[in-house]
């Protein structure tokens, strides 16, 4: 049991007053502007997004500054904000077929319609620290190339044509919104999929690599890695017109993993979907690989007490401001219950002398 | 134009192209609060491997409000993110729109905030076709 402390407001209103003139750091330097942190800390910006699970530039950009940069301090704002805001309604599925991609690659085929499209990545760099971002040095423009009107249809589809890989369920199921009703178990693949977009990074890397490793085998292909801009659409009640309300950055992935058949059916290809707000491509990629791992039951496998597979440790330890709260309580005072159990092992210790 | 397109437009406009657009013209409306801007926000939905069942993705932050012009006209402004002023704009746009400034300002304020963001996308799709790579496999080993 939890015994609440009462005092000490002055030494917390004092630390807090350090903690914002630390914040500001030397008063030489120019005071950081929340547009600075939109527009060059992008990722970081679109972490606290994805993780706060609030799409909202201009809030994730405060959080960060706010938090010292400390990202996971930045989502729990986030969090803590969005709880505040009425429901306006929801939007129907985005379109990620619409998409005006920055970045489309496939790592299964080489020659698809609407190309290969590397965008603004880091892959393929050498991964040295650039010495001229210490000076003022001169950017380099973007080079444009002439777009042909040409869509750009999801990889995947051409699997589907030949029955190669397995089609997605789709009987109108009307997902359960986690932030209204809690989390069930067994919980639905949509609940799993809303649990994951907004889970902790780190956690589904580290998860998603075990799986690479061998915890519950699921050799896993990048099928798809899209990243652009999609609208969201909305219906506003009061005219009955759907309206493209907003239009946020995504990062969708959809992983082509190793195939399996039993006497009924031949062997086919199966599925992990990964979506994020922003440009988070190894997120997207881990959840990927985890929805493929948590799957086991539907798609028949077996369940091998890996990690990964395991749906209620995944989701019940996904969520880092869930984790992080329960874990930093552990610095606020705790007195009184650590003064019951002292005297506790005082008292049994005493018995065992008298025994002895 | 249909109203769901401007406002559409009106709704994902870049703000600040949108306010300089509308201060330029000055046009004076005396209007009532139906509902005064409001932040909110609204569940967005994907769907689990593009065609499968909707899933809950996140929240994005909108903005809204309704008026009715003396001209007896309701504009709604529903508006991307946390902006009051934006949304009171957009709503009396939209009541303007039913008026006979109609063509004034789908020429002067929507078809320019149209061009912008097409050519926003031009931009980032020509930037796009830029990095489309041919990659070669190489053959290794007996063939």
């Amino acid at each position: 049991m939890y015994v609440a402390v009462k005092g000490g407001e002055k030494a917390i209103e004092n630390a807090h007053n350090w903690l914002s003139e630390i914040r500001r750091g030397d008063v030489n330097v120019p005071n950081l502007e929340i547009d600075q942190i939109k527009e060059q800390l992008t990722l970081s910006v679109e972490r606290v997004m994805s993780e706060g699970s609030l799409y909202d530039t201009d809030l994730a950009a405060l959080a960060i500054k706010q938090s010292r940069g400390d990202l996971i301090e930045a989502i729990f704002l986030i969090r803590a904000y969005r709880t505040t805001l009425p429901r306006f309604g929801t939007s129907p599925p985005i379109k990620t077929e619409d998409m005006v991609c920055m970045r489309r690659i496939s790592a299964t085929y080489k020659d698809i319609p609407g190309k290969q499209k590397l965008g603004p990545t880091f892959d393929y760099t050498h991964r040295l620290l650039d010495f001229s971002l210490l000076a003022e040095g001169n950017i380099p423009k973007a080079e444009k190339r002439k777009v042909l009107k040409e869509k750009i249809p999801h990889v995947l589809r051409f699997l589907n044509k030949e029955g190669l890989i397995q089609k997605e369920k789709n009987n109108n199921y009307q997902p359960k919104d986690i932030t209204r009703n809690p989390l069930e178990f067994p919980a639905n693949r949509s609940e799993r999929l809303q649990s994951l977009s907004r889970a902790d990074e780190g956690f589904l890397l580290a998860l998603a690599y075990s799986t690479q490793r061998g915890y519950a085998r699921n050799h896993a292909f990048v099928g798809e890695l899209r990243i652009g801009y999609v609208k969201v659409k909305y219906n506003i009640p009061e005219l009955d017109i759907e309206i493209d309300i907003a239009e946020i950055i995504v990062t969708e992935c959809e992983s082509v993993n190793q195939f399996q058949g039993s006497k009924k059916t031949p062997a086919q290809f199966t599925r992990g979907y990964g979506l994020t707000f922003g440009q988070l491509e190894r997120k997207a990629v881990s959840m990927a690989l985890v929805d493929r791992a948590l799957r086991w039951k539907e798609i028949g496998e077996e369940f091998v007490g890996a990690p990964a597979q395991d749906e209620e440790f995944v989701l019940s330890h996904c969520d880092n401001i869930q984790a992080t709260g329960f874990l930093e309580h552990l610095k606020l005072p705790h007195y009184v219950d650590f003064q019951s159990e002292l005297e506790l092992v005082r008292r049994i210790r005493k018995e065992y002398e008298k025994n002895k | 134009m249909e109203r769901k397109f401007w406002l559409s437009t009106l709704a994902t406009c870049n703000e600040a192209h949108l306010t300089s657009l509308w201060e330029k013209f000055g046009i004076e409306v005396n209007f009532t609060w139906l509902r005064k801007p409001e932040i909110g926000s609204i569940m967005c939905q994907g769907k689990i491997g593009v065609t499968g069942n909707n899933f809950n993705f996140g929240e994005v932050t909108i903005t809204r409000c309704q008026l009715k012009t003396s001209q007896g006209k309701i504009g709604h402004g529903y508006v991307q993110g946390r902006n009051k002023h934006k949304a009171e704009i957009v709503a009396i746009c939209d009541a303007l729109l039913q008026t006979n400034k109609r063509d004034f300002l789908i020429k002067n304020i929507i078809r320019p905030l149209v061009v912008s963001d097409k050519n926003l996308k031009k931009d980032v799709m020509s930037k796009s076709e830029s990095t489309a790579v041919d990659f070669f496999t190489l053959v290794r080993g007996e063939t």
